[in-house]
């Protein structure tokens, strides 16, 4: 008990003054934090959303939308490459109904072939030769292409992936400071913008998908059987809310338009004619040749610009547009037309993202929250020391002690973790205090009692350390138990709690048995008291 | 110095005489409990049933516009606001449960809670939104599901553990007061309709751990007693280790129970509830490491062969204040 060896000593100390100096540059403060010298460490612990304001938004993706834009995309390669085929292969019949594809082939004869050109298509990506599409050849012309498990799951995958991408580029354009950006099971992505001020901004450009199209004006079209919502062969209807012609669709042609996905640029501006607010457009060199195209070959007709499935004008081509910059004009405010140059330039969403969660603190209660947390950490903390020093005298003085280096040392291994400090997380700390105190407390009445079955002075602290130990480790193993599984269960907030708490129980246990120990041994060693006021 | 002793030196409470009406109490509570959550239901938050939460502050009146927000937001057709005061005068906490179309549009709960933001606004230009909280029926049912397994697992793992430690009887016995604590809490938030939210469950998983210290160590003194004192006649020895801890127990409740006053009187508004609960999870753990984790020892025949093969003689014949060396 009473050899306490130096080396011990030493490495105890050096850990308690890692831990203290891990957690200084988290305690001063933003202003502090100038004055600290920058060789030493300066890691910080995070604030959570719940105490420093921000956005917390669950968005996810219906894999039924991947599926029905993978069959869209299929019938589009179908009918290009039957097209495209030498000799071109007449279809007919095309269906999407019950997620598989179906057509037919009008010359029986030519059925081989059509099977040669959709073979490339559907086959899968991956190395492991899987099929994306499952072929079938009924009643000698219909061909059925069933989408593969696999290959779904694949399309699903790829296009979380690069929504994921998407929206981190959106909230970079927005300028806000360290957002976080996560994937989340196989369909959801987290987003958390820390100090926000308008979340509906971030909403609104997050619902945002941003698909934007250029298709030619189906002006033939029979206007009944276009309000009616009847396409004519090699046309679709979209909705058109701003047709100043007053019907609520509008037909345009299925090919030969152009997609966003061509942009290099978006930004917002004004129209010279109107100062109403547009966004303009430049294209890559493969989208302008497209576009000037496109309007050369079609002067003194109307196209119209779709985004996201919704008509936004249908202006008429006054003259050829070859410089690849174009104008997109709809009923916009400057906001909202800079807020959809932002999504355009950072590319459309794959599939469309509903928000499904959403959680907002605004500044002012995350900082009340935080004084109040403060105050009441404070008088738990002074309550329980004084506690501790009129019940055990010198003993509680030394737990005292070492619950004030706990609390350090939890802030310090926070700080080397990046560890994000929510609003549970304070009362974590609280909680921290109230039971790191348990401990000594298993070590101080045991010596009470070993001192009252007679034993001496330094024996019965041997044993109360000794016997106490065992409780300790038991007591403690069964919190960390909960601790895990709120950490694997619990989601933002609760989870901050899990790892105070968790970080608490370690550290508490270090300095609870370890560091008295070390402070008792020295001075046993020293004072080689007789009499033990406990 | 003279040390203040909360807890006299020698204690001789025979607590275990009244462990068959305490028994018969705690299973009372513990039907009442269930029978309060079934009956009066708990007051679930966002969390777990969907819907939104809306928090905000009137800079420019003393006193919110209550009535007035319940016909405004009434009038939008999403059904009946829950509107209470929550903390000052001049700040509410706006409740709503799901809208209808809710079951086929998981994003309906947000949009829902845009129009209501934007109708305060335009109502109350002085309005700050303080806070907005909205869940989709899907994340809720799995927020709920996931919080009633982490409970389940965790009492089953934490028994297990006892159970590894000690011999099965006390694995038992653990989990026994665990039930009791964390039925007990449920009736608290039944009875008094305290919001039931994800932080309640944090709170529980809490208590289960905290509520273990307290068994754990009775248990641990039981075991060492057991060994010690072979002949003893069980009931006097659960009294002995039950006394023999008793200043523990009431010291380590006590700075919980400090703690977590100091977070229920002067702690944010927002954590109330799990400060409530853990208050009381901490007294009714205390009580059950008593009352529920012993005396079921007793029926399950617990005595000092339970630990047999691993100890010998030797400990058995430890002399009090023997000069042997430890360590």
């Amino acid at each position: 008990m009473l050899d306490f060896p130096r080396w011990k000593v030493i490495s105890i100390s050096l850990l308690l003054a890692f831990g203290v100096l891990m957690s200084i540059p988290s305690l001063i403060g933003e202003s502090g934090q100038k004055y600290w010298p920058s060789f030493l460490p300066n890691e910080t612990i995070n604030l959570g959303l719940d105490l420093q304001g921000g956005s917390h938004i669950l968005l996810e993706a219906d894999p039924a939308d991947v599926a029905t834009m993978r069959l869209e995309t299929m019938e589009e390669s179908v009918r290009a490459e039957m097209r495209r085929a030498n000799p071109r292969i007449g279809i007919g019949d095309i269906s999407r109904k019950n997620g598989v594809l179906s057509f037919m082939v009008r010359d029986s004869t030519q059925v081989d072939a059509a099977r040669e050109v959709i073979l490339p298509l559907t086959s899968g990506a991956g190395l492991t030769g899987q099929r994306d599409w499952d072929i079938e050849v009924r009643d000698d012309t219909r061909f059925v292409l069933t989408p593969t498990a696999a290959g779904l799951e694949n399309a699903v995958e790829n296009a979380m992936e690069t929504a994921t991408d998407v929206i981190r580029r959106r909230i970079d354009e927005m300028g806000t400071r360290e957002p976080t950006i996560l994937r989340q099971g196989d369909n959801r992505i987290v987003v958390q913008v820390p100090g926000l001020d308008d979340p509906e901004a971030l909403k609104a450009l997050l619902g945002q998908t941003a698909k934007l199209e250029f298709k030619l004006v189906d002006f033939e079209a029979d206007p009944n059987a276009v309000a009616a919502g009847r396409a004519p062969v090699g046309s679709q209807i979209f909705p058109y809310p701003d047709n100043p012609a007053g019907l609520p669709n509008i037909a345009v042609k299925r090919l030969g338009g152009i997609s966003g996905d061509k942009l290099t640029d978006a930004g917002q501006g004004f129209d010279q004619q109107t100062n109403a607010a547009v966004v303009n457009i430049t294209f890559d060199s493969e989208g302008g040749s497209k576009f000037a195209r496109l309007t050369q070959n079609n002067v003194g007709r109307p196209f119209a610009i779709i985004l996201d499935g919704q008509v936004l004008s249908a202006p008429n081509i006054n003259e050829p547009i070859l410089g690849g910059s174009a104008q997109i004009s709809g009923n916009f405010s400057v906001e909202s037309a800079n807020q959809l140059a932002i999504a355009l330039r950072s590319g459309a969403l794959p599939v469309e993202l509903k928000i499904v969660e959403e959680r907002t603190v605004g500044p002012d209660l995350g900082k009340d929250s935080i004084d109040k947390g403060m105050i009441a950490a404070i008088i738990a903390t002074v309550a329980v020391l004084t506690f501790m020093v009129v019940t055990y005298g010198r003993f509680g003085m030394y737990a005292n002690i070492a619950l004030a280096l706990n609390l350090f040392i939890i802030v310090g291994v926070m700080a080397m973790f990046n560890a994000t400090l929510t609003l549970p997380g304070i009362a974590g700390f609280v909680l921290t205090v109230g039971s790191a105190v348990d401990a000594n407390v298993l070590i101080n009445e045991r010596i009470r009692e070993e001192r009252r079955r007679g034993r001496r002075v330094i024996q019965a602290i041997e044993v109360g350390y000794k016997e106490a130990s065992r409780a300790i480790m038991d007591a403690n193993v069964t919190n960390i138990i909960a601790g895990v599984l709120l950490f694997m269960f619990g989601s933002g907030p609760v989870k901050g709690f899990a790892v105070v708490l968790m970080i608490g129980i370690a550290s508490s246990v270090f300095t609870a048995v370890v560091v008295t120990r070390m402070f008792v041994a020295l001075w046993a060693r020293r004072a080689r008291p007789q009499e033990l006021v406990i | 110095m003279r040390l203040i002793k909360l807890v006299p030196d020698d204690t001789n409470i025979s607590f275990l005489k009244w462990r068959n009406i305490a028994m018969a109490f705690s299973i009372l509570t513990i039907i009442a409990s269930i029978g309060l959550v079934a009956a009066k239901g708990l007051n679930f938050g966002v969390d777990f049933i969907g819907g939104q939460m809306i928090q905000a502050t009137f800079t420019e009146t003393e006193t919110a516009p209550i009535s007035e927000l319940r016909d405004s937001i009434g009038g939008l057709g999403y059904g009946e606001a829950t509107i209470q005061r929550f903390g000052d005068a001049n700040e509410v906490s706006i409740r709503m449960r799901l809208p209808t179309e809710a079951e086929s549009r998981p994003e309906a709960a947000n949009e829902m809670t845009e129009k209501i933001v934007s109708t305060i606004r335009t109502d109350h230009p002085d309005v700050r939104i303080d806070g907005v909280e909205s869940v989709s029926g899907k994340v809720s049912s799995e927020l709920f599901e996931t919080g009633a397994y982490s409970l389940l697992f965790a009492m089953i793992a934490i028994s297990i553990y006892i159970w590894i430690r000690f011999e099965w009887q006390f694995g038992v016995g653990a989990l026994f007061a665990l039930v009791h604590d964390v039925a007990l809490t449920f009736g608290l938030f039944a009875l008094t309709q305290m919001e039931f939210n994800l932080n309640i469950v944090a709170a529980l998983l809490t208590i289960i751990g905290y509520s273990l210290n307290d068994t754990i160590v009775v248990f641990d003194r039981i075991r060492e007693n057991l060994k010690k004192y072979r002949k003893m006649d069980i009931i006097a020895l659960l009294d002995l280790s039950v006394n023999e801890t008793l200043a523990r127990t009431v010291m380590t409740s006590l700075t919980m129970l400090i703690a977590l006053g100091a977070l229920i009187l002067w702690g944010p508004d927002v954590i109330f509830g799990f400060s409530v609960a853990m208050f009381f999870g901490v007294f009714v753990g205390t009580y059950s490491s008593v009352y529920m984790a012993a005396p079921i020892l007793i029926w399950l025949k617990v005595g000092p062969d339970t630990f047999v093969p691993a100890e010998s003689d030797n400990q058995s014949a430890e002399k009090v204040g023997g000069p042997e060396q430890i360590g």
